[in-house]
């Protein structure tokens, strides 16, 4: 039985930043599930994604001093899916939608964690 | 049932409504306020409570509160519902009540909710999960999500902040108009636009209340409804849509499921958009009636936010929407959409008062829930609509 997110999470542990793709369809999947949305194709391999995307949405979290504000946003990867994350290595009211932006996987805590840098 | 669209047109009518405990409501328990807002709403219709043979309610803070309000009245259902689309639940089942009235499955619906946040402030832990795709970016649940959405309908539209005010001081002006509103306090763009920035770019003036509030509503078939002691107000289209769960896997962040549930009320019903004399749509921020105004036809996609500009939508605009002051300056207990349906029985019904809108005929009642996730659209007409 695949483990989706287990599986996804131990990639990301390794430093690899994996989705599903299907045999069938050729559709990119995330996030990781037993089948893909809509076409319900069950034959959900793992491929390396690009790591490319651009910025379809963003919001910055306002915290009151002396916490730091985050941006907070909506990418849409190379390959199709849509995932939520953050990018780092910017001025959070410099995040545009529209920016080009790469996967980055960085230490948060004692995880790993998928963020985005500018391109 | 190809010609109805699925819906019994008009064959079941609301005929009680209620709130109670608006603002501050302290000292009791949230099923105490769905029961004292039930009895209210009977009373209303001149309905007796052992009538009631269908009980739906979302609790705030329990997940078997159908159960739970249904054993507080002393009642034994044949229908009891506490479903989970958020604030567009009490949308779901005035559709769900209309069916089963229709079938014979039930005589008497009763919707009710109650909730005191404000005064009793929930356990820190609530009732849904969080997201593992998004919980490590630290969204504010849920304004960033609304707020992403937001940003989206800037970028491609070119609505702006001022745009997002004017919706705030138009629910603002209706409040002021409402003896039961909570903030009847003067409000300008300008003190929107310089209000606290919580998530960008939603300020906290954009953001609805989150105070204590209850209210009900009783349906039965439309033969019975004719010896209550209201007037009947009618059901005539009630559709829903769900689309996602989180703002990640939202379709379009720009085009709501009101624009799916929307068309199908109407065609239910047998109206146009431009047909509606009062328009309550679900105003969680300020973002959401730019969104339903689109999706629900009143203006062309994308053009919500010039259509809310110049007062269009305070009282004396070209279009009456939530004419209770809204979930912005009215009341959000939680879960909002019970209150859109009173309102517009009260508008139906000519009870309104100093914000009456004249000659009420038909009004849309428009429910969502979770993250633009779930949208249900109830059509409401006077007798002269049938």
């Amino acid at each position: 039985m695949v483990q989706p997110e287990a599986e996804w999470r131990a990639h990301l542990e390794e430093g690899r930043f994996m989705i599903q793709r299907s045999r069938s369809t050729g559709g990119h999947v995330f996030y990781p599930r037993v089948m893909e949305p809509r076409t319900g194709a069950e034959d959900l391999e793992w491929v390396e994604a690009s790591g490319k995307g651009v910025i379809h949405a963003v919001t910055v979290v306002r915290k009151k001093d002396p916490a730091e504000s985050y941006n907070v946003v909506l990418v849409d990867l190379a390959e199709g899916p849509r995932l939520m994350s953050r990018v780092d290595g910017i001025g959070v009211d410099e995040v545009k939608i529209e920016m080009s932006v790469q996967a980055s996987i960085v230490r948060e805590g004692d995880k790993s964690l998928l963020v985005f840098v500018p391109a | 049932m190809s010609g109805s669209h699925g819906f019994p047109r008009g064959k079941a009518a609301i005929v009680g409504a209620a709130t109670y405990g608006i603002g501050k409501c302290p000292g009791v328990s949230a099923v105490d306020m769905a029961a004292r807002a039930s009895m209210l709403a009977l009373n209303d219709a001149g309905i007796s409570l052992s009538e009631v043979d269908a009980v739906y309610t979302s609790a705030p803070y329990e997940a078997l509160g159908g159960m739970e309000l249904a054993e507080y009245l002393g009642l034994s259902p044949k229908v009891v519902d506490c479903n989970r689309t958020g604030g567009s639940a009490f949308e779901v089942y005035v559709q769900q009540a209309a069916l089963a009235l229709e079938a014979g499955l039930i005589d008497c619906a009763l919707i009710a909710y109650g909730s005191n946040p404000a005064s009793n402030p929930p356990p820190g832990v609530g009732m849904t999960r969080q997201s593992p795709w998004e919980a490590p970016y630290k969204p504010m649940a849920p304004i960033s999500s609304y707020a992403l959405a937001t940003s989206r309908h800037m970028h491609l539209y070119g609505t702006t902040r001022e745009q997002l005010a004017e919706v705030a001081v138009a629910a603002r002006g209706w409040a002021q108009l409402n003896p039961e509103a909570a903030v009847r306090d003067p409000l300008t763009i300008d003190d929107v636009l310089k209000a606290r920035m919580v998530s960008d770019p939603l300020t906290v003036r954009d953001c609805c209340l989150f105070n204590d509030g209850a209210a009900a509503v009783v349906l039965v078939r439309a033969d019975r409804a004719r010896d209550c002691a209201k007037a009947p107000i009618h059901v005539l289209g009630a559709a829903h849509a769900v689309t996602h769960r989180e703002i990640s896997s939202m379709p379009d962040l720009t085009v709501t499921g009101a624009a799916l549930s929307g068309a199908q009320a109407y065609a239910q019903a047998g109206v146009a958009p431009a047909d509606i004399d009062v328009v309550m749509v679900y105003d969680a921020f300020t973002i959401t009636p730019i969104l339903f105004l689109e999706d629900l036809g009143f203006c062309p996609k994308g053009e919500g936010g010039r259509f809310v500009s110049h007062g269009a939508i305070a009282p004396g605009g070209r279009l009456a929407v939530n004419t209770n002051g809204g979930g912005l300056s009215c009341v959000h207990p939680g879960m909002y959409g019970l209150f859109l349906l009173v309102e517009s029985v009260r508008q139906l019904r000519g009870e309104a008062g100093e914000r009456q809108v004249k000659d009420a005929r038909l009004a849309i009642a428009h429910g969502n829930g979770g993250v633009l996730s779930s949208e249900a659209t109830v059509l409401l007409g006077t007798a002269a609509t049938l």
